[in-house]
Protein backbone atom coordinates (compact mmCIF):
# COMPACT_ATOMS: atom_id res chain seq x y z
CA UNK A 1 0.00 0.00 0.00
CA UNK A 2 1.59 3.58 -0.78
CA UNK A 3 1.29 6.05 1.58
CA UNK A 4 1.70 9.29 0.46
CA UNK A 5 2.52 11.95 3.26
CA UNK A 6 1.54 15.25 2.32
CA UNK A 7 0.58 17.20 6.03
CA UNK A 8 1.02 16.41 9.63
CA UNK A 9 -2.71 17.48 10.60
CA UNK A 10 -4.65 14.38 9.91
CA UNK A 11 -2.11 11.75 10.76
CA UNK A 12 -4.00 9.70 14.07
CA UNK A 13 -2.03 9.47 17.16
CA UNK A 14 -1.66 6.19 16.92
CA UNK A 15 0.15 6.55 13.06
CA UNK A 16 2.25 9.54 14.89
CA UNK A 17 3.67 6.90 17.55
CA UNK A 18 3.81 4.34 15.23
CA UNK A 19 6.30 6.73 12.89
CA UNK A 20 8.34 7.77 16.48
CA UNK A 21 8.60 4.04 17.25
CA UNK A 22 10.06 3.20 13.86
CA UNK A 23 12.12 5.92 13.77
CA UNK A 24 13.63 4.26 16.88
CA UNK A 25 14.38 1.08 15.04
CA UNK A 26 16.47 3.13 12.11
CA UNK A 27 18.21 4.88 14.84
CA UNK A 28 19.56 1.90 16.15
CA UNK A 29 20.65 0.60 13.00
CA UNK A 30 20.25 3.57 10.40
CA UNK A 31 22.64 1.62 7.98
CA UNK A 32 20.87 -0.93 5.78
CA UNK A 33 20.11 -2.75 2.15
CA UNK A 34 16.75 -2.34 3.00
CA UNK A 35 15.63 -0.20 -0.26
CA UNK A 36 18.04 -1.93 -2.46
CA UNK A 37 16.73 -1.96 -6.15
CA UNK A 38 14.86 1.37 -5.32
CA UNK A 39 14.85 4.48 -6.88
CA UNK A 40 13.82 7.85 -5.11
CA UNK A 41 13.54 10.85 -7.12
CA UNK A 42 13.94 14.05 -5.25
CA UNK A 43 12.18 17.21 -7.18
CA UNK A 44 13.08 20.30 -5.72
CA UNK A 45 11.15 23.03 -7.28
CA UNK A 46 12.56 25.32 -4.49
CA UNK A 47 16.13 24.95 -3.49
CA UNK A 48 16.68 23.75 0.25
CA UNK A 49 20.08 22.41 0.37
CA UNK A 50 19.51 20.85 4.05
CA UNK A 51 16.37 19.00 3.35
CA UNK A 52 17.23 17.67 0.63
CA UNK A 53 20.37 16.34 1.67
CA UNK A 54 18.48 14.50 4.81
CA UNK A 55 16.26 12.96 2.73
CA UNK A 56 19.08 11.65 0.07
CA UNK A 57 21.34 10.62 3.32
CA UNK A 58 18.08 8.50 4.56
CA UNK A 59 17.60 6.84 1.22
CA UNK A 60 21.55 6.12 0.38
CA UNK A 61 21.63 5.21 3.89
CA UNK A 62 19.25 2.27 3.32
CA UNK A 63 20.42 1.16 -0.27
CA UNK A 64 18.37 3.02 -2.43
CA UNK A 65 19.76 4.84 -5.61
CA UNK A 66 18.41 8.56 -5.51
CA UNK A 67 17.57 10.74 -8.70
CA UNK A 68 16.28 14.45 -9.00
CA UNK A 69 16.57 18.07 -9.73
CA UNK A 70 17.12 20.57 -7.63
CA UNK A 71 17.15 23.61 -9.43
CA UNK A 72 14.04 24.59 -11.13
CA UNK A 73 15.83 26.69 -13.83
CA UNK A 74 16.93 23.62 -15.25
CA UNK A 75 13.53 21.30 -15.59
CA UNK A 76 11.21 22.07 -18.04
CA UNK A 77 8.62 23.77 -15.72
CA UNK A 78 10.58 26.74 -16.94
CA UNK A 79 9.23 25.71 -21.03
CA UNK A 80 5.68 25.51 -18.88
CA UNK A 81 5.35 22.02 -18.58
CA UNK A 82 2.51 21.11 -16.05
CA UNK A 83 3.38 20.12 -12.45
CA UNK A 84 1.21 16.92 -13.63
CA UNK A 85 2.89 15.94 -16.38
CA UNK A 86 6.38 16.04 -14.42
CA UNK A 87 4.80 14.34 -11.95
CA UNK A 88 3.69 11.61 -13.86
CA UNK A 89 6.72 11.38 -16.00
CA UNK A 90 8.68 10.93 -12.38
CA UNK A 91 6.22 8.77 -11.14
CA UNK A 92 7.26 6.42 -14.05
CA UNK A 93 11.01 6.11 -13.06
CA UNK A 94 11.05 6.33 -9.37
CA UNK A 95 9.57 4.22 -6.79
CA UNK A 96 8.55 7.24 -4.92
CA UNK A 97 8.63 11.06 -4.81
CA UNK A 98 10.10 13.79 -2.40
CA UNK A 99 9.51 16.84 -3.63
CA UNK A 100 9.57 20.91 -2.35
CA UNK A 101 7.75 23.13 -4.42
CA UNK A 102 7.20 26.68 -3.39
CA UNK A 103 3.44 26.64 -4.56
CA UNK A 104 1.05 25.99 -1.50
CA UNK A 105 -0.91 22.20 -2.14
CA UNK A 106 1.43 21.13 -4.49
CA UNK A 107 2.35 18.02 -3.21
CA UNK A 108 -1.26 17.45 -1.99
CA UNK A 109 -2.22 17.72 -5.92
CA UNK A 110 1.17 15.43 -6.74
CA UNK A 111 -0.17 13.13 -4.77
CA UNK A 112 -2.89 13.13 -6.13
CA UNK A 113 -1.71 12.67 -9.59
CA UNK A 114 1.09 10.58 -9.12
CA UNK A 115 1.33 6.73 -9.28
CA UNK A 116 3.72 6.27 -6.99
CA UNK A 117 3.50 7.57 -3.53
CA UNK A 118 4.62 11.19 -2.73
CA UNK A 119 6.52 12.89 0.09
CA UNK A 120 6.35 16.30 1.01
CA UNK A 121 9.23 18.13 1.77
CA UNK A 122 7.74 21.45 1.95
CA UNK A 123 4.88 23.26 0.08
CA UNK A 124 5.18 27.21 0.29
CA UNK A 125 4.06 28.27 3.48
CA UNK A 126 1.52 25.30 3.70
CA UNK A 127 2.93 21.98 5.33
CA UNK A 128 6.88 20.30 6.21
CA UNK A 129 5.37 17.45 7.68
CA UNK A 130 9.23 15.62 7.67
CA UNK A 131 10.38 18.58 10.03
CA UNK A 132 7.46 18.09 12.19
CA UNK A 133 8.04 14.01 12.28
CA UNK A 134 11.91 14.92 13.18
CA UNK A 135 10.78 17.51 15.82
CA UNK A 136 8.42 15.37 17.21
CA UNK A 137 10.74 11.97 17.84
CA UNK A 138 12.96 14.52 19.09
CA UNK A 139 10.71 15.54 22.06
CA UNK A 140 10.08 12.04 22.70
CA UNK A 141 14.27 11.01 22.59
CA UNK A 142 14.44 13.62 24.54
CA UNK A 143 11.67 13.66 26.98
CA UNK A 144 10.44 9.87 27.09
CA UNK A 145 7.18 10.76 26.03
CA UNK A 146 5.07 13.20 24.11
CA UNK A 147 2.15 13.63 26.57
CA UNK A 148 1.75 16.64 29.20
CA UNK A 149 4.51 18.76 28.14
CA UNK A 150 4.95 22.73 28.46
CA UNK A 151 6.15 23.56 24.97
CA UNK A 152 7.89 27.33 24.49
CA UNK A 153 7.44 28.66 21.10
CA UNK A 154 9.37 31.66 20.78
CA UNK A 155 10.28 34.13 17.99
CA UNK A 156 8.30 34.31 14.32
CA UNK A 157 4.75 32.86 15.37
CA UNK A 158 3.03 34.53 12.51
CA UNK A 159 5.17 32.82 9.37
CA UNK A 160 7.00 29.70 10.91
CA UNK A 161 5.25 27.35 9.61
CA UNK A 162 7.10 24.28 11.72
CA UNK A 163 5.66 25.89 14.87
CA UNK A 164 2.34 25.70 13.31
CA UNK A 165 2.31 22.16 12.05
CA UNK A 166 4.07 21.45 15.40
CA UNK A 167 1.25 22.96 17.40
CA UNK A 168 -1.41 20.61 15.19
CA UNK A 169 0.47 17.23 15.52
CA UNK A 170 0.87 18.12 19.38
CA UNK A 171 -3.20 18.18 20.01
CA UNK A 172 -3.18 14.70 20.79
CA UNK A 173 -0.77 14.80 23.40
CA UNK A 174 -2.30 17.46 26.06
CA UNK A 175 0.32 20.08 25.46
CA UNK A 176 0.54 23.61 26.90
CA UNK A 177 2.31 25.69 24.98
CA UNK A 178 3.85 28.77 25.59
CA UNK A 179 3.94 31.55 22.56
CA UNK A 180 6.62 34.29 22.96
CA UNK A 181 6.66 36.59 20.00
CA UNK A 182 6.61 40.19 19.21
CA UNK A 183 3.41 41.67 18.64
CA UNK A 184 3.90 41.71 14.62
CA UNK A 185 5.02 37.71 14.67
CA UNK A 186 2.53 36.70 17.06
CA UNK A 187 0.88 33.64 16.68
CA UNK A 188 -2.13 33.73 14.44
CA UNK A 189 -5.72 34.18 15.27
CA UNK A 190 -6.69 31.15 13.28
CA UNK A 191 -4.29 29.05 15.39
CA UNK A 192 -4.95 30.11 18.16
CA UNK A 193 -8.61 29.03 17.59
CA UNK A 194 -7.10 25.79 16.41
CA UNK A 195 -5.97 24.75 20.26
CA UNK A 196 -9.49 26.37 21.40
CA UNK A 197 -11.26 24.20 19.49
CA UNK A 198 -8.72 21.34 20.25
CA UNK A 199 -8.63 21.89 24.04
CA UNK A 200 -4.95 22.85 23.71
CA UNK A 201 -3.79 25.17 26.57
CA UNK A 202 -1.51 28.36 25.66
CA UNK A 203 -0.25 31.35 27.47
CA UNK A 204 1.09 34.25 25.77
CA UNK A 205 4.16 36.00 26.29
CA UNK A 206 5.79 39.46 24.99
CA UNK A 207 9.02 39.01 27.65
CA UNK A 208 11.42 36.50 27.24
CA UNK A 209 13.68 35.70 30.13
CA UNK A 210 14.88 33.11 32.39
CA UNK A 211 11.52 32.89 34.28
CA UNK A 212 9.58 32.26 31.49
CA UNK A 213 12.36 29.72 30.34
CA UNK A 214 12.12 28.67 33.81
CA UNK A 215 8.60 26.14 33.09
CA UNK A 216 10.08 24.68 29.61
CA UNK A 217 10.33 21.17 28.86
CA UNK A 218 11.16 22.24 24.92
CA UNK A 219 11.93 25.54 24.13
CA UNK A 220 11.33 25.73 20.22
CA UNK A 221 13.36 28.72 19.10
CA UNK A 222 12.96 30.44 15.04
CA UNK A 223 14.44 33.04 12.92
CA UNK A 224 13.68 36.56 13.76
CA UNK A 225 13.95 37.86 10.01
CA UNK A 226 14.22 41.46 9.14
CA UNK A 227 12.10 40.72 6.57
CA UNK A 228 9.07 39.78 7.73
CA UNK A 229 8.38 43.31 9.26
CA UNK A 230 6.53 46.34 8.04
CA UNK A 231 7.95 48.41 10.52
CA UNK A 232 11.77 48.57 11.13
CA UNK A 233 11.67 50.22 14.04
CA UNK A 234 9.75 47.44 15.58
CA UNK A 235 12.29 44.83 14.42
CA UNK A 236 15.26 47.06 15.43
CA UNK A 237 13.58 47.37 18.90
CA UNK A 238 12.42 43.71 19.31
CA UNK A 239 15.91 42.13 17.15
CA UNK A 240 17.68 41.64 20.64
CA UNK A 241 14.60 40.52 23.28
CA UNK A 242 14.22 36.94 21.14
CA UNK A 243 17.92 35.78 21.56
CA UNK A 244 18.16 32.83 23.68
CA UNK A 245 21.88 33.12 25.63
CA UNK A 246 23.22 31.16 28.03
CA UNK A 247 22.80 33.30 30.82
CA UNK A 248 18.98 32.95 30.76
CA UNK A 249 19.33 29.11 30.86
CA UNK A 250 20.41 28.92 34.86
CA UNK A 251 16.65 28.20 35.99
CA UNK A 252 15.92 25.82 33.31
CA UNK A 253 14.60 22.37 34.08
CA UNK A 254 17.00 19.62 33.89
CA UNK A 255 14.83 17.53 31.61
CA UNK A 256 14.77 21.11 29.10
CA UNK A 257 15.79 21.00 25.59
CA UNK A 258 16.39 23.61 23.15
CA UNK A 259 14.94 23.19 19.66
CA UNK A 260 15.94 24.93 15.90
CA UNK A 261 14.96 23.95 12.62
CA UNK A 262 18.27 25.71 11.55
CA UNK A 263 19.73 27.27 10.15
CA UNK A 264 20.07 29.60 13.08
CA UNK A 265 21.19 33.28 12.31
CA UNK A 266 21.31 34.90 15.75
CA UNK A 267 18.70 34.01 17.70
CA UNK A 268 20.62 31.45 19.62
CA UNK A 269 23.95 32.86 20.90
CA UNK A 270 27.21 30.43 20.38
CA UNK A 271 27.35 30.58 23.88
CA UNK A 272 24.43 27.84 24.43
CA UNK A 273 26.09 25.77 22.03
CA UNK A 274 28.29 23.67 24.88
CA UNK A 275 25.20 23.96 26.99
CA UNK A 276 23.76 20.64 28.30
CA UNK A 277 19.98 22.01 26.96
CA UNK A 278 21.50 22.15 23.58
CA UNK A 279 19.83 20.01 21.46
CA UNK A 280 19.59 21.56 17.54
CA UNK A 281 22.19 19.40 16.06
CA UNK A 282 20.80 16.22 17.28
CA UNK A 283 17.82 17.25 16.41
CA UNK A 284 18.72 17.69 12.91
CA UNK A 285 20.53 14.05 13.35
CA UNK A 286 17.43 12.97 14.26
CA UNK A 287 16.10 13.85 11.00
CA UNK A 288 18.07 11.25 9.35
CA UNK A 289 16.34 8.55 11.41
CA UNK A 290 12.86 10.05 11.39
CA UNK A 291 12.89 10.43 7.09
CA UNK A 292 14.46 6.66 6.88
CA UNK A 293 10.91 5.46 8.88
CA UNK A 294 8.94 7.67 6.65
CA UNK A 295 10.69 6.77 3.15
CA UNK A 296 9.87 3.23 4.06
CA UNK A 297 6.46 3.87 5.46
CA UNK A 298 5.43 5.58 2.35
CA UNK A 299 7.10 2.66 0.40
CA UNK A 300 4.46 0.20 2.22
CA UNK A 301 7.40 -1.57 4.85
CA UNK A 302 5.48 -1.69 8.09
CA UNK A 303 7.40 -1.84 11.81
CA UNK A 304 7.66 -5.37 11.35
CA UNK A 305 9.61 -5.56 8.30
CA UNK A 306 12.30 -3.02 9.94
CA UNK A 307 12.84 -4.90 13.16
CA UNK A 308 12.61 -8.41 10.86
CA UNK A 309 15.32 -6.90 8.37
CA UNK A 310 17.97 -8.94 7.59
CA UNK A 311 19.98 -6.50 5.69
CA UNK A 312 21.34 -4.74 8.59
CA UNK A 313 24.93 -3.41 8.06
CA UNK A 314 26.62 -3.14 11.23
CA UNK B 1 -46.90 53.63 -6.36
CA UNK B 2 -47.01 50.25 -7.90
CA UNK B 3 -44.79 47.76 -6.65
CA UNK B 4 -41.73 47.27 -8.79
CA UNK B 5 -41.76 43.17 -8.52
CA UNK B 6 -45.63 43.43 -10.22
CA UNK B 7 -43.78 44.99 -13.18
CA UNK B 8 -42.12 41.15 -14.12
CA UNK B 9 -44.48 39.34 -15.29
CA UNK B 10 -45.93 36.31 -13.57
CA UNK B 11 -44.87 32.80 -15.34
CA UNK B 12 -47.13 29.84 -15.78
CA UNK B 13 -44.51 27.57 -15.24
CA UNK B 14 -40.95 27.40 -14.37
CA UNK B 15 -38.51 28.76 -11.60
CA UNK B 16 -38.59 31.72 -9.61
CA UNK B 17 -35.43 32.50 -7.91
CA UNK B 18 -36.06 35.75 -5.59
CA UNK B 19 -33.68 37.71 -3.48
CA UNK B 20 -30.45 37.37 -5.20
CA UNK B 21 -28.07 40.34 -4.18
CA UNK B 22 -28.01 42.66 -7.21
CA UNK B 23 -24.16 42.45 -6.99
CA UNK B 24 -24.29 38.34 -7.21
CA UNK B 25 -27.14 38.42 -10.27
CA UNK B 26 -24.73 37.75 -13.35
CA UNK B 27 -22.62 34.99 -10.98
CA UNK B 28 -25.94 33.10 -10.62
CA UNK B 29 -26.84 33.59 -14.74
CA UNK B 30 -23.39 32.30 -15.31
CA UNK B 31 -23.66 29.19 -12.84
CA UNK B 32 -27.08 28.31 -14.40
CA UNK B 33 -26.43 28.67 -17.96
CA UNK B 34 -29.09 30.61 -18.85
CA UNK B 35 -27.51 32.24 -21.51
CA UNK B 36 -27.44 28.89 -23.22
CA UNK B 37 -31.50 28.20 -22.57
CA UNK B 38 -32.93 28.70 -26.37
CA UNK B 39 -36.82 27.48 -26.42
CA UNK B 40 -38.47 29.45 -24.04
CA UNK B 41 -38.09 33.10 -22.12
CA UNK B 42 -36.38 34.47 -18.95
CA UNK B 43 -36.55 36.90 -17.21
CA UNK B 44 -35.02 38.89 -15.23
CA UNK B 45 -35.28 41.58 -13.01
CA UNK B 46 -32.36 43.76 -12.03
CA UNK B 47 -32.35 46.41 -8.75
CA UNK B 48 -36.06 46.16 -7.38
CA UNK B 49 -37.13 47.11 -4.38
CA UNK B 50 -37.78 45.20 -1.61
CA UNK B 51 -38.75 45.50 1.82
CA UNK B 52 -36.40 42.62 3.31
CA UNK B 53 -33.31 43.49 1.52
CA UNK B 54 -33.68 47.29 0.14
CA UNK B 55 -32.65 45.98 -3.33
CA UNK B 56 -32.72 42.78 -4.61
CA UNK B 57 -32.77 41.08 -8.16
CA UNK B 58 -34.94 38.08 -9.40
CA UNK B 59 -35.09 35.72 -12.38
CA UNK B 60 -37.88 34.01 -13.91
CA UNK B 61 -37.02 30.76 -15.96
CA UNK B 62 -39.79 29.80 -18.14
CA UNK B 63 -40.97 26.35 -18.58
CA UNK B 64 -37.79 25.09 -16.91
CA UNK B 65 -36.96 23.06 -13.83
CA UNK B 66 -33.14 22.68 -12.05
CA UNK B 67 -31.76 20.14 -10.76
CA UNK B 68 -30.75 20.01 -6.41
CA UNK B 69 -27.37 19.37 -7.60
CA UNK B 70 -27.41 23.00 -10.26
CA UNK B 71 -29.34 25.21 -7.68
CA UNK B 72 -27.23 24.35 -5.17
CA UNK B 73 -24.23 26.20 -7.05
CA UNK B 74 -25.95 29.05 -6.02
CA UNK B 75 -25.61 28.46 -2.55
CA UNK B 76 -21.87 29.71 -3.02
CA UNK B 77 -22.65 32.97 -4.77
CA UNK B 78 -25.60 33.67 -3.08
CA UNK B 79 -26.80 31.16 0.29
CA UNK B 80 -30.32 33.44 0.80
CA UNK B 81 -32.07 33.09 -2.44
CA UNK B 82 -35.10 31.41 -2.55
CA UNK B 83 -36.34 29.26 -5.34
CA UNK B 84 -39.82 28.90 -6.27
CA UNK B 85 -41.53 25.76 -8.56
CA UNK B 86 -44.63 27.28 -10.51
CA UNK B 87 -47.31 24.80 -12.24
CA UNK B 88 -50.04 26.79 -13.62
CA UNK B 89 -49.39 29.67 -11.33
CA UNK B 90 -48.92 28.51 -8.13
CA UNK B 91 -45.69 27.70 -6.37
CA UNK B 92 -45.88 23.89 -5.77
CA UNK B 93 -42.50 24.23 -4.24
CA UNK B 94 -40.13 26.77 -2.09
CA UNK B 95 -36.68 25.49 -1.75
CA UNK B 96 -33.96 27.02 -0.05
CA UNK B 97 -29.98 26.20 -1.71
CA UNK B 98 -28.21 24.06 0.42
CA UNK B 99 -24.26 24.04 0.33
CA UNK B 100 -22.74 21.24 -1.08
CA UNK B 101 -19.89 19.41 1.42
CA UNK B 102 -17.68 19.67 -1.81
CA UNK B 103 -17.61 22.45 -4.35
CA UNK B 104 -15.94 21.27 -7.40
CA UNK B 105 -14.39 23.86 -10.48
CA UNK B 106 -16.73 26.87 -9.67
CA UNK B 107 -14.94 29.30 -7.47
CA UNK B 108 -11.32 30.27 -7.76
CA UNK B 109 -8.99 30.11 -4.84
CA UNK B 110 -8.25 33.34 -3.44
CA UNK B 111 -4.36 32.59 -2.28
CA UNK B 112 -2.78 33.46 -5.40
CA UNK B 113 0.29 31.10 -4.22
CA UNK B 114 -1.99 28.05 -4.14
CA UNK B 115 -1.42 25.30 -6.92
CA UNK B 116 -4.83 25.93 -8.38
CA UNK B 117 -4.33 29.26 -9.43
CA UNK B 118 -0.81 28.48 -11.49
CA UNK B 119 -1.55 25.08 -12.62
CA UNK B 120 -4.47 23.74 -14.94
CA UNK B 121 -6.62 22.03 -12.58
CA UNK B 122 -10.43 21.98 -11.58
CA UNK B 123 -10.20 23.50 -7.61
CA UNK B 124 -12.10 22.04 -5.06
CA UNK B 125 -13.43 23.24 -1.67
CA UNK B 126 -14.84 22.09 1.52
CA UNK B 127 -17.94 23.13 3.11
CA UNK B 128 -17.45 24.49 6.63
CA UNK B 129 -21.03 23.89 7.51
CA UNK B 130 -24.58 26.52 6.06
CA UNK B 131 -23.67 28.50 9.10
CA UNK B 132 -19.78 29.65 9.10
CA UNK B 133 -20.19 30.93 5.04
CA UNK B 134 -16.70 29.96 4.55
CA UNK B 135 -15.24 27.33 2.21
CA UNK B 136 -11.64 25.81 2.59
CA UNK B 137 -9.47 25.08 -0.44
CA UNK B 138 -8.65 21.46 -0.24
CA UNK B 139 -5.16 22.00 -1.86
CA UNK B 140 -3.76 24.69 0.13
CA UNK B 141 -6.14 24.68 3.32
CA UNK B 142 -6.76 28.49 3.12
CA UNK B 143 -10.31 29.11 4.56
CA UNK B 144 -12.45 31.79 2.44
CA UNK B 145 -15.61 33.56 2.58
CA UNK B 146 -18.41 33.29 0.81
CA UNK B 147 -18.71 37.18 -0.15
CA UNK B 148 -15.21 37.09 -1.92
CA UNK B 149 -14.76 34.01 -3.99
CA UNK B 150 -14.97 34.81 -7.49
CA UNK B 151 -16.30 32.26 -10.55
CA UNK B 152 -13.73 30.65 -12.10
CA UNK B 153 -13.78 31.43 -16.12
ZN1 LIG C 1 -6.10 27.13 -2.46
Amino acid sequence: MKHSLVTIANLTKEKIEYLVEMAQEFEKYPNRKILEGKVLATLFFEPSTRTRLSFETAANRLGARVIGFTDPKVTSSTKGETLKDTIIMVGGYADIIVMRHYLEGAALYASEVAPVPVVNAGDGANQHPTQTMLDLYSIYKTQGTLENLNIHLVGDLKYGRTVHSLLMAMRHFNPTFHFIAPKELAMPEEYKQYCREHGIKFVEHEDFNEDIISQADILYMTRVQRERFTDLMEYERVKDVYVLKAAMLEKAKENMRILHPLPRVNEIAYDVDEDPHAYYFQQAKNGLYAREAIICDALGLTIEDVRNDKTIIL
Amino acid sequence: MKREEQLVVKIENGTVIDHIPSSKLFEVINLLHLEEIKESAVVIGYNLESKKFGRKSLIKVFNKYFTDAELNLLSVVAPNVTLCIIKNFEVVEKKKVVMPKEVRGIVKCANPKCITNNEPMETVFHSNGEEKHTLTCHYCSKEQSLEGLKLVN
